[in-house]
């Protein structure tokens, strides 16, 4: 199988039981993206397959033939890092750090899918969705923090997205 | 998990024909069946790749309803623009449902093939009837706080945990399926859960290799619709109680209502009679009270989840009070 990630072409073969997190990480050598429960109900694990945020530890990697995966390590252009990874920084919106490859590349997918007007569980019109705080906490719940720094996250996401407070 | 041959469908027909072999399983989303072969709760021989079929679209019937092809996502239905207008208490509910990476990649006819959360359905070192036929079913005095109180029976108690599934209950969806032979048929959506019964393994109606296609929903009519789910955490936590409700008053009576719900039952739970006693009265707490309380009529708590009666019937009351006001709810038009 073939697959892009970050812009680079890789062709892989092996058992066909392996998860794109664990290609990713044990096969490409790109450890950006962390191994959290492994049972899609952390986040730490969220890539963006053909532009959709999903869990990679959910999917299995032969399934990807041809697609198109972006990472944490893919998303600054040469040094000049992301502004969600520069409003990351900002806002402190981390301790550990474990989750956030996650939690921003989540960000990302989830600022085009708010941008295309989907709704949320919390939109009190399903037909013209503001983001607003509530809505990126909403939009965010997939990426759980141990550490609870979500009024940082949400700060940092809320800027980028020039969310007023 | 345990080893299995992997084969990509080209095709609806190639896809029926390896769907029948022994032990063979469709995989599409795969945020469900992956996460049970990890623990070895499901161990198919042969994963049957239907991800690259060509059942994805969203499209008008002959009808004014909807055809809902069973590869499209679950948070690409949400967003539909006619699912939102005509259909919204079944884009409230697939918003209910999981987090947003799980429904970027859960499929309509997957989430309707979910299986159960209970726990001891996840417990390898217990029994289950669900996943060891005949090995018992230690809920039913063990911990059962997510467990149903409708549709139970000696073997099982385990609740459905669709939110999906609820909403296209109370819609009367349609769900059509290619059959090994080739043929298509379509299962109304009521018949196609089963009861636990005897046989709490066997979770529908389908039969080995049979491959849903899609999912087709009846015209729209007027009426207020919301899809409430009461839950242990503001967001991405399964159903205890969950409602989904439909109510279309006319001078002053009810002149329809649909009601299925979440979280009490063994399937997408829907009684006709419920809704039968509502339609021509007034709308009122106490007569919604009243229909509640036959809802509920047969319900069994085994402990832990006593509390479920309760809260559905005061889940019920409040939603339609709140629908019947106006103060809840998505219209949709004629």
């Amino acid at each position: 199988m073939r697959l892009t990630v970050n812009g680079n072409d890789y062709s892989f073969e092996g058992d066909v039981r392996m998860s794109l997190l664990d290609l990713l990480r044990e096969e490409l050598g790109l450890p950006g993206t962390k191994k959290g429960c492994d049972h899609g109900q952390c986040g730490a694990c969220t890539v963006l397959v053909d532009g959709r945020r999903i869990n990679s530890c959910l999917t299995l990697a032969v399934m990807h033939d041809g697609d198109e995966v972006t990472t944490i390590e893919g998303l600054a252009d040469g040094d000049d890092l992301h502004p969600l990874q520069s409003a990351f920084i900002t806002h402190d919106a981390f301790q550990c750090g474990y989750c956030t490859p996650g939690q921003i590349c989540s960000a990302v997918g989830m600022l085009g899918e708010a941008e295309a007007h989907g709704p949320s569980h919390v939109s009190a019109n399903l037909g013209d969705t503001v983001l607003t705080r509530d809505e990126i906490r909403e939009r965010m719940s997939g990426n759980l923090c141990r550490c609870s720094a979500y009024p940082n996250i949400v700060d940092a996401i809320a800027d980028v997205a020039e969310v007023r407070s | 998990m345990r080893m299995f041959d992997y084969a990509r469908a080209a095709d609806e027909s190639d896809a029926v024909t390896r769907g029948q072999a022994e032990g063979a399983k469709f995989i599409a989303g795969g945020t469900n069946l992956l996460d049970l072969m990890k623990l070895e709760i499901e161990a198919p021989e042969t994963l049957v790749d239907i991800s690259r079929l060509a059942m994805t679209e969203v499209a008008e019937t002959a009808e004014n309803g909807l055809s809902i092809g069973a590869l499209v996502p679950n948070a690409d239905l949400a967003a539909h623009a006619e699912v939102r207008a005509r259909y919204p208490m079944l884009s409230r509910a697939l918003l209910a449902g999981a987090s947003p990476q799980l429904r970027n990649k859960a499929t309509t006819g997957g989430n309707l093939r979910q299986r159960t959360r209970c726990v001891y359905f996840y417990e390898l070192a217990s029994a289950c009837n669900k996943r060891v036929p005949g090995s018992g079913c230690p809920a039913i005095d063990g911990f059962n706080r997510n467990c149903a109180v409708l549709g139970t029976s000696d073997a099982c108690i385990a609740a459905h945990p669709s939110d999906m599934a609820v909403a296209m209950r109370a819609l009367d969806a349609v769900v059509t399926v290619r059959g090994a032979d080739g043929v298509k048929r379509d299962i109304p959506i009521g018949d196609f859960h089963r009861l636990p019964g005897e046989t709490p393994h066997i979770e529908t109606a389908l039969n080995p290799g049979d491959l849903i296609t899609h999912v087709t929903l009846p015209p729209a009519t007027p009426a207020r619709q919301t899809y409430r789910k009461v839950r242990d955490r503001a967001s991405y936590a399964f159903a205890l109680v969950s409602i989904a409700a439909s109510l279309t008053i006319e001078d002053g009576s009810i002149a329809k209502v649909k009601l299925a719900f979440g979280g009490i039952g063994t399937v997408p739970w829907r009684d006709p009679e419920v809704e039968a006693m509502l339609v021509g009265k007034a709308p009122s707490p106490t007569l919604f009270g009243e229909a509640a309380d036959r809802l509920l009529a047969a319900a069994v708590g085994h402990g832990h989840n006593d509390f479920k009666i309760a809260l559905a019937r005061r889940l019920m009351v409040g939603t339609l009070s709140a629908l019947a006001s106006g103060k809840l709810g998505d219209e949709v038009q004629a």
